[in-house]
């Protein structure tokens, strides 16, 4: 392990990997720790296929992207460090890194956070029995693990999560109860939904989960209609036969080492609550922390990617190792690229919270 | 049945929403897949340009895209889908058709199944369907399948 990076990243997941292959291309000493004994993130569990354009790693699967990430690491020369927790951040871009038992610092001229998200809970009677998991569980069980988590599943939450892992369930040979939805209208893509329906999945929207019951385990689940404000309804309680409660409510980002670097922090509800403040290129308040991915606002992984090109080529703008009329371009063209990816019905909300930040960096940069 | 104005084998797109995607305008070799603008329009079919020939439907992710030729038989017609289950059916097993909603509404036969390397492990599964079902059939139950069907 390299004693002092020119930069650390913290999270080998897709837009950590992204920055770590742009700079060392540029020709940047650059470490990547990971607390997990292998790389890439989530996208080693993603068996679906991406959309996007080609430009975005469209029509591949998540697990080929995170082999050619690392391939493209690899021939760069980055030292990706695992199964290193980094534990701390502290002034003077030092990072506190534990490993095997061990703790060192080590201090970066610039240092990039792209810890990702953490998945949100749901609370319920019996949410605390063997069986009622996170999707995000549900899918490193069966997709790196393979280990079905239960025989038969409710998916609770109808975005892109719930959707992609409830499919890969079925894959994976489970039998799909339900998905269970609270807004009375689906949250992700129609051709996600559709594949569901076509195997015979109900959706059922408008209905929440109101109670999980068995012994040592899951054995049956009470879903229940809600009004318009989210309330039960009495009278239509309806109890299913399950052993698995998999929870795809959303994610939060993982802030908690930016918290500890006392960087500026916002909270923007669609990018998924506390999110660290940050310039159009990825640049928090603290001008030698960056972020790129979830991190810095729920988005998808081959967003996270794009972000990780950006705040790359940034960190090598800003260490002199590109010039900067070139960076520049490099930069607008990827800006472009992510821009793409935030248009349409689904994504123009995260493209309009991404405007919003920005112009709250301006108003922070302004003060 | 009386002689009606045959369309011969296209692809049926039911990509509905505007999402960012366009790997299928991409694949296509004829350059029947066209977007108007931007990457979230939907995509449109030129019918004219469509020989049918079914490589868009493995590069959709979201597995919208099939492909239905009305041509086949008298009484049967081929439809083409995204199939990413395993195992994969055998050539002339009889199958319960099923329609968007997972719900059984006849019987088919699996009349070809393609995975080569190109496809990226989605394989396209062409079955006979009648011809009435054509529009309606978009998914099979295989034969093990049945007991579940009873069951549930």
């Amino acid at each position: 392990m390299r004693e002092n990076p020119q930069v650390a990243i913290v999270g080998a997941g897709p837009a950590g990997l992204s920055a770590a292959a742009v700079l060392a291309r540029c020709g940047a000493r650059v470490t990547v720790y990971d607390e997990n004994d292998r790389p890439g993130g989530q996208l080693f569990k993603q068996i679906h296929k991406f959309f996007g354009s080609g430009h975005h790693g469209a029509g591949v699967r998540g697990v080929e992207l995170g082999h050619q990430l690392l391939a493209e690491c690899e021939a760069a020369g980055v030292e990706i460090c695992l199964s290193h927790t980094v534990y701390g951040i502290f002034p003077g871009g030092r990072l506190g890194v534990t490993h095997a038992g061990h703790s060192r610092i080590v201090q970066a001229e610039k240092l990039l956070i792209a810890t990702g998200a953490t998945e949100k809970a749901l609370a319920f009677p019996g949410w605390d029995l063997p069986g009622v998991m996170g999707a995000g569980a549900a899918q490193t069980m069966v997709n790196l693990n393979r280990v079905l988590p239960g025989r038969r599943i409710i998916m609770v939450g109808s975005g892109n999560v719930g959707f992609v892992v409830g499919f890969q369930l079925l894959q994976a040979g489970a039998h799909l109860a339900a998905v269970v939805e609270a807004k009375p209208q689906i949250s992700g893509y129609a051709v996600h939904a559709n594949k569901l329906m076509r195997a015979g999945v109900p959706i059922l929207t408008g209905h929440t989960v109101l109670e999980a019951r068995g012994g040592d385990s899951v054995e049956e689940v009470t879903i229940g209609r809600v009004d318009e404000r989210y309330r039960p309804i009495p009278g239509t309680e309806q109890t299913i036969a399950a052993d698995t409660v998999c929870l795809a409510v959303g994610l939060t980002p993982s802030i908690e080492l930016l918290r500890m670097a006392n960087v500026g922090l916002t909270h923007l509800p669609p990018m998924g609550g506390y999110l660290p403040l940050h310039s159009g290129n990825l640049c928090t308040t603290d001008p030698d922390i960056y972020v790129a991915g979830d991190v810095a606002g729920i988005e998808e992984a081959s967003t996270a990617m794009e972000e990780g090109r950006l705040a790359g080529t940034a960190i090598a703008a800003a260490l002199g190792l590109l010039e900067e009329a070139e960076a520049g371009r490099q930069m607008e063209e990827i800006r472009r690229r992510a821009a793409q990816l935030r248009t349409g019905p689904h994504g123009e909300a995260r493209g309009a919270a991404k405007a919003e930040l920005e112009r709250r960096y301006a108003q922070w940069q302004n003060s | 049945m009386a002689e009606q104005l045959k369309h011969g084998p296209h692809a049926v797109i039911e990509c509905t929403e505007e999402i960012p995607c366009n790997p299928c305008c991409t694949a296509c070799p004829q350059g029947a897949i066209t977007m108007a603008e931007g990457l979230s329009s939907l995509p449109r079919l030129n019918r004219e340009k469509c020989t049918g020939c079914g490589l868009c439907i493995p590069c959709c992710p979201g597995q919208a895209i099939f492909v239905t030729d009305d041509t086949y038989s008298g009484s049967e017609g081929l439809l083409s889908l995204p199939y990413e289950f395993t195992p994969l059916p055998i050539v002339g097993q009889s199958v319960i058709l099923t329609d968007r909603r997972g719900r059984p509404v006849g019987e088919g036969t699996i009349h070809r199944v393609l995975c080569p390397p190109a496809f990226h492990q989605t394989a396209v599964v062409t079955l006979r369907v009648p011809l009435a079902l054509l529009d309606t059939a978009r998914g099979f139950l295989p034969a093990s399948g049945k007991e579940a069907l009873h069951e549930g």
